[in-house]
């Protein structure tokens, strides 16, 4: 029961995360506010930084660690709140006036 | 002597009140944001209810950047393929003095900002906070990421956000992780004013404001659509702890509700404006901080004070009324000489208003709202009810009302207990 309309999935899957993600203004900061300690990762179960970031930045590695970027990111501080693993996502906010700019938040 | 009488963290709903109310009462206020300008952080669902306004900006109605005024307010049970909805309308919230208004956040906390910097405030933008300077067990100021940043006060108001570095820092809160909060993920969509109005069935600038439970499948969290002038906001707010569990990404979970088929008509060719996300500190009252020290007070998101309870919800007016505590606090404690000395009576003056009364008495709401089942029964229980209400079943003869509950009932897995201690939870809070 309750297929959803196939016309209306066409339309929306066609907005893809890059898409999605050139939408937002960034004035991307040279120094990174987010710092993954990888080897800590290693012992990470659950990965819940890769499925709960709203921007996408963290991808699982084959080796068992995270790949992250700290480019286009919400701040909105998920990713340490969900980490299980101490010490493994150091978060802060960004450089003053680096970071997100919303316009229609 | 200190840089300013006062330094607030954050322009914010909650920091910009207290600026502007301090900045009136002759006090020196920095009002420090880490934003290139006031609410470029900042993402909520999209309404604001701006009664506490009225003392403080009489005119508001009239200079505020607002984009409709809410007057249809729906509540939306959903399961997968069904919605029973509850659509209340008034056209005595469309005029002044209002009720609840739709507005962006870069607009509505600039317009806030300007008129702090306008009572005398400077406002200090592009600028991080990154701790605080203590002297013994007294908060002295803070430090800030420009060269030569560290900025003196006799107090310092935190109005920091919801990952509120400072309260943190100052071991103001007794916990802080992700089961005391949601993440709420929104696309703007554009859409041209006149098909909102038609779509919505509104027009000039009314609105309409709609809340979904059981939008957002197994994952625990609600979901909203509201409409701007010329746009929508389609979103939803997600248990953060449910989410993680889930394996899911939330964009995919704006997606399944954007093809839900009540609310697919109303989404339908909006072409996305902007996506955006932030964290909402949903504990509620027994989630919250201490809420200041010497030389400390600690207001909305960052002291926890965002009210969700499940058909009320609200933030940013519990964020200004805050702000305007915390100044009254600061200005009384400076006339009596002891201008570090604000959060006591900061505290009565909130308990003595709606921020805190409001708060104690829905205190539990949380707990119901996130529960099994308000999360997953309630809704298709309720759906199913109406649905099999409503299909003719000639020629067997109707079913009587209580074999229709009871056959609901049982198909959700709701047991009798569920019920009676649901309602019972409920009317102690609501009653």
């Amino acid at each position: 029961m309750g297929a959803p309309n196939d016309m209306n999935e066409a339309r929306y899957d066609e907005i893809g995360f890059e898409e999605r993600m050139a939408t937002v203004v960034f004035d991307v900061a040279a120094e990174a506010h987010i710092v993954v300690d990888g080897d800590v990762c290693q012992g990470c179960t659950t990965k819940a930084c890769v499925s709960v970031c709203p921007a996408n930045l963290f991808v699982p590695l084959s080796s068992g660690g995270i790949l992250f970027n700290y480019e286009q990111c919400f701040e909105c501080g998920s990713c340490y709140l969900v980490c299980n693993e101490e010490g493994a996502i150091s978060w802060r906010y960004p450089e003053g006036g680096r970071g997100v700019a919303l316009r229609h938040g | 002597m200190p840089d300013f009488d006062v330094i607030v963290v954050g322009a914010g709903p909650a920091g910009s009140i207290a600026a502007l109310e301090l900045a009136r009462g002759g006090a020196s206020v920095a009002l420090i944001e880490r934003g290139v300008y006031p609410g470029s952080k900042n993402m909520y669902g999209g309404v604001v209810y701006p009664r506490i306004l009225d003392s403080i900006i009489p005119n508001w109605h009239e200079e505020a950047p607002i984009q409709r005024h809410v007057t249809r307010r729906q509540t939306m049970m959903m399961t997968d393929h069904q919605a029973m909805t509850v659509d209340f309308r008034t056209t005595s919230w469309g005029s002044a003095p209002y009720n609840g208004v739709t507005a962006f956040r870069s607009e509505w906390d600039r317009w806030l900002a300007q008129h702090a910097v306008d009572a005398g405030a400077t406002l200090i933008c592009s600028t991080t906070v990154t701790g605080l300077l203590r002297d013994a067990n007294r908060i002295i100021g803070v430090t800030t990421d420009r060269s030569d940043g560290d900025l003196t006060a006799d107090l310092v108001v935190a109005c920091d956000g919801a990952n509120s570095f400072l309260a943190r820092e100052a071991g103001l809160y007794k916990e802080f992780d992700a089961s005391h909060f949601t993440l709420g993920v929104k696309e703007v969509l554009h859409l041209g004013k006149d098909e909102i109005d038609r779509r919505f069935n509104v027009s000039d600038h009314d609105g309409v404001d709609i809340e979904m439970v059981g939008a957002t499948g197994p994952i625990a969290g609600g979901g909203f659509l509201y409409t701007n002038l010329d746009s929508v906001a389609v979103g939803v707010v997600l248990k953060l702890n449910s989410l993680a569990a889930a394996n899911t990404r939330p964009e995919d979970v704006i997606a399944t509700l954007k093809r839900h088929p009540a609310i697919a008509p109303l989404v339908a060719g909006g072409e996305l404006v902007e996506y955006s996300a932030h964290l909402i500190p949903e504990g509620g009252y027994d989630a919250m901080p201490t809420l200041g020290m010497s030389g400390l007070l600690v207001c909305g998101d960052a002291a926890s004070l965002t009210l969700a309870a499940g058909i009320w919800l609200e933030g940013v007016n519990f964020a200004m009324a805050s702000g305007a505590a915390a100044a009254q606090a600061t200005l009384e404690a400076r006339e009596a000489g002891r201008p570090a000395e604000a959060h006591r009576s900061y505290r009565s003056l909130l308990e003595g208003n709606f921020v805190l009364q409001d708060h104690k008495r829905l205190r539990h709401m949380p707990e119901l709202i996130f529960s099994h089942f308000v999360q997953h029964q309630q809704a298709a229980m309720v759906c199913d009810v109406v649905e099999d209400l409503f299909t003719v079943t000639n020629p067997t003869p109707k079913p009587r009302l209580r074999r229709i509950v009871n056959d609901a009932r049982k198909a959700n897995g709701v047991t009798h207990r569920d019920l009676l201690r649901t309602t019972w939870r409920a009317a102690k809070m609501f009653f």
